[in-house]
């Protein structure tokens, strides 16, 4: 017990400043406002739904649950069923495979439903494209709020993005 | 490289990975597989291509590992009415494999048991196969996703959990079908390719020279993996030596990328034993790992570093310093940590015997990499088949027979250390010169390989160009194909609450082989 503490003590704290929302990746604006502040307040529960990506965008999503960027102390969870979430984060080109299963999800969300379309594939299809097999991006099957570039966007841009669609938005 | 006892007019393929391709009639290949089963090679992939194209017929491949590097066997199949020998008899892991052959291209084997779809869900037809020349992408558009008859367990108080595709976490999705009495796993059974993305027919979209951005990106966790395995290949059917430096800065950031997956394991490994100090520790560690790889590399997945002739990004003198100071300082962290995880009776408890496969078992059905390491399978390509700078490190195998989570365990921490120091040898060896080289015009029909030991265990691609520089046919294969199978396995016998340290503990590709 005591190395863990001492390693804990040594390490200290070392989370980092949040940044600020990108409003320029905005895609979906005008319904999202105050009306989500005010319903949410300062917590955020995600569901992220891996629909068809090449782990690469987990990997970073994964990232911001590290002590540097400390995401559950800005008052954002990840949640395991969408029934609790309020955005759905979405990566991947949407492999047809995971259509029907991303739908259920975002069915299964409570109103307002939040979308964030995650990295390059679930912006447009990416490198993957449309295909046989993948869809070419969320906004083909879902309505997208917010898409963050990037292969795949590192942590603060993908805080950056989940901000920009939560936060009040400039008329 | 030709199959001991069985005379095949093979021929040489150029490049770093010593490989041989042969064409085979159906008995040789049965005849093939016999021999390399009994001398203990291995199966490394199976796939097949459509080359009427190219005034050819269809093509089923399979790359075996022998004692002398890789014998890759090209089966004709005149007519796809004509089935092909199965191999599924001697080598466990082909199911799977021929399977997704004939959900893509239609070829059947001969005396296959298992009939289901693998990668087809319901996305197109089973009479349409998107790898053939005459495929027909707008011809049937649907998201229907079929039934999938799953092994049934039947007995008093035996009941199915039905898990996924979507996880619980931030992971990749597959479905898990376990048949449960009370707490314990009778069965599991796997269903997976919900994350197939076409990628093998999408590759013929891009020139030879272009194609290592999409192998990259078959699985983001070990994308230098990818795209050194495809350069090799685009290498090997050009015919062009890449210049030393490139190389060893290709080992760099293979080791680099090793080392950050272990980091990340080892902390989610801790997690889900609940010691959520671990995943805070080495998520940091990781994180500092990343920002170096993006201030040196470019990229914090250091995505698209490697391109075939060489190198996209050189090495700074001033960035050597402080790769060399990270990973000292990234050691000196880790072994505290490792005496913390040895010290802990709680996570031990957990660990030990959890998931086992034992050695036996690994070596019947072909565990690889990392997860085969830790099941006393002595496979590490880097020892086995080095190419430079790996011929000049001396890279210490990680061997555990334990076979449980806890030998996963400490053969991370093993191969963490190792790299560590290679990455550090690799800074100190570096040479001198050029890191990238102009690549010439393909010839149709050149045909090259490569085999890399990813953080996961052996990544193999395979390329053969077409017209104007374009990729006719290409395939990248994932380890986790072989390894699925024995997650099965592992689980058996153990409670459900501990298949997530299980699963974690092998860190298998989804995206990998649903391609």
């Amino acid at each position: 017990m005591i190395p863990i503490l001492l390693k804990i003590l040594r390490t200290g704290i070392v989370t980092e400043p949040a940044p600020q929302p990108r409003e320029d990746w905005r895609v979906r604006g005008a319904q999202i406002g105050d009306e989500i502040l005010r319903l949410l307040g300062r917590a955020l529960v995600i569901r992220e739904v891996d629909a068809g990506s090449c782990n690469g965008c987990e990997l970073e999503v994964n990232a911001l649950s590290n002590p540097y960027y400390n995401i559950e102390g800005l008052g954002i969870k990840l949640a395991a069923s969408p029934r609790h979430a309020d955005m759905l984060l979405v990566t991947g080109p949407v492999s047809k495979n995971m259509e029907e299963a991303l739908r259920i999800a975002y069915e299964a969300m409570p109103h307002p439903k939040l979308v964030v379309a995650l990295g390059d594939c679930a912006r447009d299809g990416g490198i993957f494209g449309a295909s046989y097999a993948t869809c070419g991006g969320v906004s083909k099957v879902l309505p997208v709020d917010v898409a963050v570039p990037g292969c795949p966007p590192p942590p603060l841009a993908i805080l950056e993005g989940i901000l920009a669609a939560v936060a009040k938005r400039a008329p | 490289m030709a199959i001991a006892g069985l005379p095949l007019s093979d021929r040489r393929l150029a490049g770093e990975v010593p490989a041989t391709v042969a064409r085979v009639t159906p008995a040789q290949w049965t005849e093939a597989a016999r021999l390399v089963r009994e001398a203990g090679g291995r199966l490394v992939a199976l796939w097949g291509a459509d080359r009427r194209e190219a005034g050819d017929a269809f093509s089923v491949y399979a790359a075996y590992a022998t004692p002398d590097g890789l014998s890759v066997l090209d089966l004709h199949v005149a007519h796809p009415d004509e089935s092909y020998p199965d191999l599924s008899g001697l080598f466990a892991c082909a199911n799977r494999m021929q399977r997704a052959v004939r959900d893509l291209l239609g070829l059947v084997p001969d005396g296959a048991t298992d009939p289901r779809p693998w990668l087809r869900h319901g996305a197109w037809r089973p009479t349409d196969y998107p790898l053939r020349g005459d495929f027909d992408p707008e011809a049937y558009r649907s998201n229907a996703v079929e039934a999938y008859p799953f092994v049934r367990v039947e007995g008093d108080g035996v009941h199915e959990i039905a898990v996924g595709p979507i996880h619980a976490g931030v992971i990749e999705p597959g479905h898990f079908r376990f048949s449960v009495v009370g707490e314990k796993v009778l069965r599991l059974e796997e269903r997976l390719g919900y994350t197939h993305k076409g990628i093998d027919r999408r590759f013929g979209d891009f020139t030879v020279a272009e194609g290592y951005r999409l192998a990259g990106r078959c699985s983001g966790d070990s994308t230098v993996a990818y795209a050194w395995a495809y350069a090799q290949a685009a290498e090997s059917l050009l015919a062009v030596v890449v210049p030393p430096r490139a190389r060893w800065l290709r080992a760099l950031m293979l080791e680099a990328e090793r080392i950050a997956n272990h980091l990340g394991d080892l902390g989610a490994l801790g997690n889900d034993a609940a010691f959520a100090f671990a995943l805070a520790q080495f998520s940091r560690l990781r994180e500092d790992w990343l920002r170096l790889s993006n201030r040196v590399f470019g990229h914090r997945l250091m995505m698209d570093r490697v391109v075939p002739g060489g190198v996209a990004v050189d090495v700074a003198e001033e960035a050597r310093e402080a790769i060399a100071a990270q990973a000292a300082c990234i050691e000196r962290e880790a072994r505290d940590l490792r005496d913390i995880f040895d010290e802990h009776s709680g996570l031990q408890d957990r660990f030990i015997t959890a998931g086992r496969v034992t050695p036996d078992l690994a070596r019947a059905l072909g565990l690889v990499g990392l997860a085969g390491r830790a099941s006393g399978q002595a496979l590490d390509l880097r020892v086995d088949f080095p190419v430079e700078p790996y011929t000049r490190l001396a890279v210490r195998k990680a061997v555990h027979p334990a076979g449980d989570v806890a030998a996963r365990v400490r053969v991370r921490f093993d191969e963490l250390f190792e790299s560590l120091r290679l990455v550090r040898e690799i800074l100190a060896g570096l040479p001198a010169g050029e890191i990238r080289v102009d690549l010439p015009e393909p010839r149709p029909g050149a045909f090259g390989v490569g085999w890399v030991e990813g953080w996961r265990g052996e990544v193999f691609v395979a390329v053969e160009a077409g017209e104007g520089g374009r990729i006719r046919r290409a395939h990248a294969h994932d380890p986790s194909w072989q390894n699925w199978p024995l997650v099965e396995h592992a689980i058996m016998g153990n409670i459900v609450p501990d298949f997530p340290l299980i699963n974690k503990s092998f860190n298998l590709s989804y995206s990998g082989p649903d391609c």
